[in-house]
Order: C-alpha cells, then structure tokens, then sequence
C-alpha cells in the first residue's frame, strides 16, 4: 500500500549470509557435485585415519627386517614395507592423522588470532594502527625458515611448530576480518544499534560476526590446505621428530629409496596430492555457494527483440523527431516468463520542446528512456511498438545504425554525474575522446571544441576544468561537463535521466536554466525522465505520466497541473507538500513518566 | 519558552583525518540551536553543509571539538561508554536510507527486538512490544518474521522509525527519513511522523535538503551554510521572509509545482542572483 510492489525488488541488499540464506547455502553445497565428490574423499579419508589401528596390522614404527622393501600384495603388508621394514599402509594412515591434526591446530591458531584481532582492529579505529603495524610485521617472518629455527623451542613436536605456523598464517585471516568489519560497521544498522545502546560486543557479535562468517569459512578451507603442505615440507627436510609417521618423511623416504622401490614413493605423494586438491577444490565450491557468482557488469546490448517481432508499420502522421507508438519491453521471470515493465507506451518529440516522463520508482520511465537509446540491458527483451527517431525504426536496427544516431541526432545526460566519468582519466580527455568518436575532428580541433563547449555550459575556469580529474569537480560541476559531452554533435534529441536528482537544489536551478539555454540555442527535443514535479513545472512544456508501465496520462504541461484528467496524476499532484502550508499546530508536551527526568 | 530539550551551544564538529598526528578537519563551526520537549526543530542545508554531521553529533557518532549538547541540562557532547547507551532510552535516531538502515540477514522482529533487550527487557515483553509498535507504525504483525528485503523503501522506513520508538524516547534526530521515498510514499510517511509526536510529545530535529518537507514539519528552522546557521526562526518567518541571502537563493531554487507559478519564481531567482552578483561586485571593490 506504501509503495509499488516492484518497489521492493529494485535494489537488493548484498548479502552474503542471514538464516534462510544459510540453510539454502548447505542445501546448494549438497547438491554441488564438485563439493559432494571432494568433500565425501576428505570424509572416507579422516575416517580410515581414524581406524588406522584396525585396517593396518602392524604399528607405524614397527620394523621388521624380514619384509625390507616388500613389494605390494605381501602378505599382511599390502602396500608393502618401506626400506626399514615398516608396514606403508599403517604409515600412510597415520600420516593421514598427522596432517588432519597439523590443519587443525593451524587453521585454529589462525582463525582465532586473525578473527579477534580482526574484528577489535577493524571496528575501533583507535587500536588499528597497533593490530596493522603488529600483523604486517609477523607478514615479514619467512615462515618455513623460522619454524625451522624455532625447531630447539618447539622440541620438534609437529603440533608445536604447527601452533607457531598458525600464527605466521593470522595475518591472511585478519586482513579479511578488518576489511569486512570496516565496511559493515560503517552500515547505518551499526550507526543505528549504537545510538540504541547496544554495546559494542554485541554489535560485533550480532550484526558483524555474522557478515564476514561466510569468507572466515572459504579462507579456512585454504588455511587447512597450507597447513598441511606445510608440516608436510617441513618433515620432508627431515625436521622434527622422526617417530611420527608424515606424508613428508614417507616421500623423503621413499626418495631416497626410488631406484629399488618407486611405489614406495608414490603412495605418500599420491595421498597428500589427493588430500591437497580435494582440500582446494572443496574450497572453491564453497565459495561458490556461499558467496554466490559475483554480480557480472551488466552488459548493453542492441535490443533483443522478441521471436516474431514486427516494427510497427509507419503511420501517415510523423512529422514528430522521436516517435514511439506502443513500446513494450519485458525481462524474463525466474520462472522464463516474459514480465513487462513497459507496456505499450506511445510518445511524440517535436523538435525544442520538452516532454516530462513522470512517474515514481518502477513505473518504466526510465526503462523507456532506455529503450529509445538502445542501451537496454542484456536480458531486455522488446516485445512490441515502434521507435523512430527522424523517421528511422531503430528497433532491430543493427549497431551500426544505433552507433550512429547515439553519436549524432540523439545524447544522453544521466541521473549521477559522477559514476558516468572515469575516474582514471581527466575530464578533458573523455570529452575529447567522445568528440572525436562523434564528429571525426581531429585532436586539437576536438580539444578546442571541448574548451568552447566547457566554457558554454558556465564552467568558470575551461581550462582548469579541462585538466582536472572527475574527483576533483563537484557534481554540479561534473553534471555540466556531461551535458557539454552530450551537446557537443548538436543533437536533436536530448535525453536527461533524472539529471538533477542527485544535485543540490541550488545546482539544480543552474542546471535547469543551462538545458534550457542549451534547447534555445540548439533547438533539441528534450525527454526529460524525472520523478519531480517542480522540475517539470520549471522546463517541460508537455507530461506523460507512468505507472506500472503504462503512460495513464498525456497533455499540455499547464492543463495537465491545472486540471488532471487521471486519477493517478491527481493522487501524486495531491502528495506534493503545498508550498503555503507551513506547520502551525504548537508543540505539545505529553513527555514520557518522569522517571526519565529524575535522573 | 519552557526550557529546551536539547541545546547545543558553539557546538563544533570535525571528522578525524587518517595518518599519525593529523588534526580532524573542523565541518560544523560553531552552531547554536535548541530543541523544546514535543518541538521539531528542521536543519536544512545542501550536500556538505554540516546538517547531517549536527544530527550525529547529537547522537554521538561525531566528533565534538568544541561547545556543548545539553540533554535535559547535562552536557552529552563526550559521553561514552554506559552513560551513552544510557541515553538511547531518551534520544534515537532514523536515518536516511532504508536500505542500508536496517541489518539484512536480521528479521524485522530481531531488529525491532535489539534495542528493547539491551535495555533489559525480557523476551516476552519484548515480542509483545514489537507487535505493538509494528501496528504503531501501521504494518502488519507477520512483518517480525520477515527479512528487511521483503519490504519496500517505504516499509522499511517505518521499521525504522518503529525501531527508534521502541524505548519511548523524548528526541528522535531523523536525517532526511523521506528523501529516499516516492512521492506518495514520503507523505505517508510524513504523516506518521507527525501523528506519533501529537501522540507522544516527541521532539524531532529534522535533517533535511528539501525545504517544503520541512516546512511541512517543523515548527522552527535553522538553515546551514558551510557548517554555520545562518539563519534560524519560526518555520513561517525563514521560509516567508527570509534576510539571509543564502536562504532567500535557496528558497527561490526550489521549484514550485506549477508552470505558472514557476515561471514568476525563477524570473524572482534570475533577478536576486543579478542583485546578490552586484553587491559582492560592489563589496569586492570596497
């Protein structure tokens, strides 16, 4: 009843978890083949370690001079035995356990160090400089070589050495935890918890923790990874105990052993391969679910039209510039059913005037503003109508065509200024680059059209402006400089999409009377896309109005606000806050139990 | 006048600059202004002007550098700790966009609950309470088992202000709450806003760029300019007749819904603009 339906899914809130989210994200992990094969070896893996003492017969270190380098199938060895006469299935077994307690301790130590500090560093400003300063200076450690030199401390018990190591990994885990927790507490839902009181453990706990949860899960998968290669490296250079049975003093073994017997060698380093890749893989398929595919850049495309589609035929009355008769745009549903958001929309330009398309959030306005540009997004489907501009059908035109008009009869000023200049380049250069692509001119020619044309729009200093970076321009500023870019071929049609939403009231006057002056001079046919009712008082000479699609009125911008023919136009003219009412009801004072005032 | 609410006196405001032993770069400069209990008191100003930093001084999320925020007498302005959080009980807050306002992996119930249970409610009472200011705020009860993105802009605007009501506070500081929001929507609204302070005696400070919202809410007004009021007064008298040039640019640059009207207004903007240019003309060769 507040608001339109569609209203709800314009903008969704990234997320990357929350109740239901998590629920669906197992479900999808188990029916994610990439994660059920790896993650069920991993399991079939721990679990045979586990049993070790019931599948192999005989203790990892028990050596039996008989069986030195038995070949596979011996009895009561089936792997064989190694150069010393102990049993390799028992051995590789008991590696098995040797690397899932090295990942453990590891991934652990660092999870927990990285995480807490992590959150303390990235929520309170003050005590980052000290977290930074502090894992950026374990980052310097070389890792393998320390824990090597470490080997007197640690007694050269793995566990020991893997606690260390689970340090030097910290650093990986706090960089993600204090990016992730900078960016949610600067959330207006954290802003909003602190002023009710909510202590800043719980925020933490509630309304952060849960945020970077998903990335802590991904990055531990990897972590277990390095753990383990690591502990396992470590024991092929023989460092640490030698009692204790590892993938790395197995293949060290085996190694040294090749010539005589190479399965010696390859059961250990077949194992820890498959342990390794299926620990790397399981991580990327977690990503996968948790984190969703990442939003692809919406690509534009010349609008796909629907099977079947006919422009429609020319009618006799088209003197106008632009011509739209019975537009339809729709996007696939879920569910592959085509939903229009544009529903037979007819609109006429002639040429220096001003047509306001109104309407609020969702109505199609600027989904058709779009569809006369050709720059609908890629999933935009053009079910019906026509489009002419000059009397050209430009719906199923190729892009050459559309390449063409886009540059010379017809321009485009967006809703924000800011996010349609790179930021790598200087204002000048863009400007100069979209004269050049326009009009064929050459470099300097380009570039002294662009100072003129800065200079047009009532930009003060052309030149300064000219050699500026978009981020050193206000939005006014930046607002001008892409109008100067859109008038520069002179086109004859203009279309603004909301070009002064995002500006200041003051800007927005300015900019007003510059489109204004600029229509005079050039003559253009404006459409301007706005939800405003005063900015369309202020410079449009006809409104179509929209809702949900469809154009419900059309007229003379002054009949139209004097006397509205449609319901809808009344309803919204009616929300508009009346300029000579002023509140005039004095304050009253029930106030709250005074229970608050005693304090 | 019965004595303010809230008062802040000289208050400044800096936001701290990055790098070891920078000064924080100062953005309110000094500002005067007070809030009776059951008033709304409106800042208006443009983007970079200072108001929305004077809302969060208030609330304690900027950093005060000079003057004071009284609270019912007592100085607020570097509270921290218990004695803030104590304060949520008296002084919330509704912002601007309700999207990023409300924690999407939360439900509307957790969200609305989180304020109420900090404050020592128990959970029961708390469901209760929920309910209660669901239908304040005129949504429907299933809405505490909903996630945030169920729900329009609108909606969600009122969880906010659902939100900010559930301790009963005395002062809501709402910066810009409708200027995310559809025209027919942000009436709406409006309304809300001002039947719950007829209700309840609320005081509002009502942050705003868009003057005709707040000339439909307040009963005073400050206009900010480069992080100075430079003029305050009865909504009616800043609004009709206003003396400083900044407020009479600022009026006359609001475009009025009419054709007619609009077309008076902006010969009225060309004319003071060519009248303000000449006398900073005239004061620069002076």
């Amino acid at each position: 009843m507040t608001s339109t339906p569609s209203d709800s899914t314009v903008v969704q809130p990234s997320e990357t978890d929350g109740e239901e989210v998590r629920k669906g994200a197992l479900a999808r992990l188990v029916r994610d083949p990439q994660a059920v094969i790896t993650g069920s070896i991993l399991i079939l893996m721990i679990i045979a370690g586990l049993l070790a003492n019931v599948i192999a017969q005989h203790d990892p270190n028990e050596a039996n001079l008989y069986v030195v380098n038995a070949p596979p199938g011996t009895e009561g060895y089936p792997l064989g035995a190694d150069q010393a006469g102990r049993d390799i299935l028992a051995r590789l077994l008991h590696s098995i356990n040797t690397a899932v307690v090295s990942a453990l301790i590891g991934a652990s130590v660092a999870l927990t160090i990285g995480t807490a500090f992590g959150l303390v560093g990235g929520y309170f400003e003050r005590l980052r400089g000290v977290t930074e300063w502090t894992f950026t200076l374990i980052m310097t450690f070389p890792g393998i070589l320390l824990l090597i030199l470490l080997m007197p401390l640690t007694g050269g018990d793995y566990r020991a050495t893997m606690l260390v190591f689970g340090v030097l990994l910290s650093p990986g885990i706090y960089r993600i935890v204090r990016n992730m927790t900078v960016g949610v507490s600067r959330e207006l839902y954290v802003d909003a918890a602190k002023v009710s009181g909510v202590t800043s453990s719980r925020i933490l706990r509630r309304h952060v923790l849960s945020v970077v949860r998903g990335p802590i899960v991904i990055a531990t998968a990897f972590l277990c990874g390095t753990a383990i290669s690591t502990q396992a490296g470590l024991a092929f250079l023989g460092v640490g105990s030698l009692s204790i049975p590892s993938f790395g003093a197995m293949i060290s073994e085996g190694f040294r052993n090749i010539g005589l017997a190479p399965t010696q060698y390859l059961w250990p380093a077949l194992t820890l391969g498959v342990m390794n890749a299926c620990i790397v893989l399981f991580g990327n398929a977690l990503r996968d679910t948790l984190q969703g595919a990442q939003p692809k850049a919406q690509k534009i495309a010349v609008a796909k039209l629907v099977d079947g589609f006919e422009a429609d035929a020319e009618s006799e009355d088209t003197p106008a510039l632009l011509s739209i008769r019975d537009l339809g745009i729709a996007y696939p549903s879920p569910s592959g059913a085509l939903n229009e958001v544009v529903r037979g929309v007819s609109l006429d330009l002639k040429p220096g005037e001003t047509v306001g398309l109104v309407g609020e959030s969702g109505s199609g306005k600027t989904q058709t503003a779009f569809g006369v540009l050709g720059v609908l997004p890629n999933e935009a489907i053009v079910t019906r109508g026509s489009v002419r501009i000059d009397g050209t059908e430009i719906l199923g035109a190729p892009e050459s065509t559309l390449r063409k008009l886009r540059g010379d009869a017809i321009a485009y000023v967006p809703q924000e200024p800011m996010s349609n200049l790179d930021p790598v380049y200087t204002v000048g250069s863009q400007l100069v680059e979209g004269i050049r692509v326009a009009t064929g001119l050459s470099k300097r020619e380009a570039k002294s059209r662009a100072l003129e044309l800065l200079e047009r729009v009532g930009i003060p200093d052309p030149r300064r402006t000219f050699d500026s970076y978009p981020h050193e321009i206000s939005g006014g500023m930046a607002q001008r400089v892409l109008i100067a870019g859109a008038v520069a071929t002179e086109p004859k049609i203009l279309i603004a999409d909301e070009p002064t939403t995002a500006l200041d009231v003051t800007v927005q006057a300015d900019i007003l009377d510059l489109l204004r002056d600029l229509q005079q001079e050039m003559g253009m046919g404006i459409i301007l896309v706005t939800h405003n009712f005063g900015v369309v008082a202020d410079i449009c000479s006809r409104i179509c109005v929209m809702k949900e699609g469809e154009v419900v009125e059309t007229g003379e911008a002054i009949d139209v606000f004097a006397n509205p023919q449609h319901e809808y136009t009344t309803m919204l003219l009616n929300a508009i806050l009346d300029e000579d009412t002023v509140r005039t009801d004095p304050p009253v004072s029930v106030g709250k139990p005074t229970e608050g005032a005693s304090r | 006048m019965t004595t303010p609410l809230l008062e802040g006196r000289d208050l400044k405001v800096s936001y701290p600059v990055r790098g070891f032993r920078r000064k924080p770069i100062e953005i309110v400069h000094g500002v005067n202004f007070s809030v009776a209990p059951g008033e709304t008191l409106g800042i208006v100003g443009e983007s970079g002007s200072g108001k929305t930093t004077i809302g969060r001084a208030i609330l304690g999320l900027a950093l005060v550098t000079g003057g004071t925020v009284n609270f019912d007498g007592r100085d607020i302005s570097h509270l921290g700790g218990a004695a803030r959080r104590a304060l949520a009980k008296d002084i919330q807050v509704v912002f601007q966009d309700p999207y990023s306002s409300l924690n999407p992996s939360l439900t509307i119930g957790e969200t609305l609950a989180e304020p109420l249970i900090v404050q020592g409610w128990d959970k029961q009472a708390a469901t209760k309470r929920v309910l209660e200011l669901l239908d304040r705020v005129g949504l429907p009860k299933n809405a505490a088992a909903r996630l945030p993105r169920e729900f329009s802009g609108g909606q969600r605007q009122r969880v906010a202000i659902a939100r900010a009501l559930a301790p009963e506070p005395r002062l809501i500081v709402c910066d810009e709450p409708v200027s995310a929001l559809d025209l027919s929507t942000q009436a709406k609204v409006m309304e809300l806003l001002l039947d719950i302070q007829r209700e309840m005696g609320v005081a509002y400070i009502f942050v705003s760029h868009d003057l005709a919202v707040v000339r439909h809410i307040s009963h005073r007004v400050g206009v900010v300019y480069k992080g100075e009021i430079v003029e305050q007064g009865p909504v009616r008298e800043v609004t009709t007749h206003p003396e400083n040039p900044y407020t009479q640019r600022l009026l006359l640059a609001a475009p009025i819904a009419d054709p007619l009207l609009q077309e008076k207004r902006r010969a009225d903007r060309a004319r003071l603009r060519q009248t303000q240019h000449n006398q900073d003309v005239q004061a620069g060769a002076a």
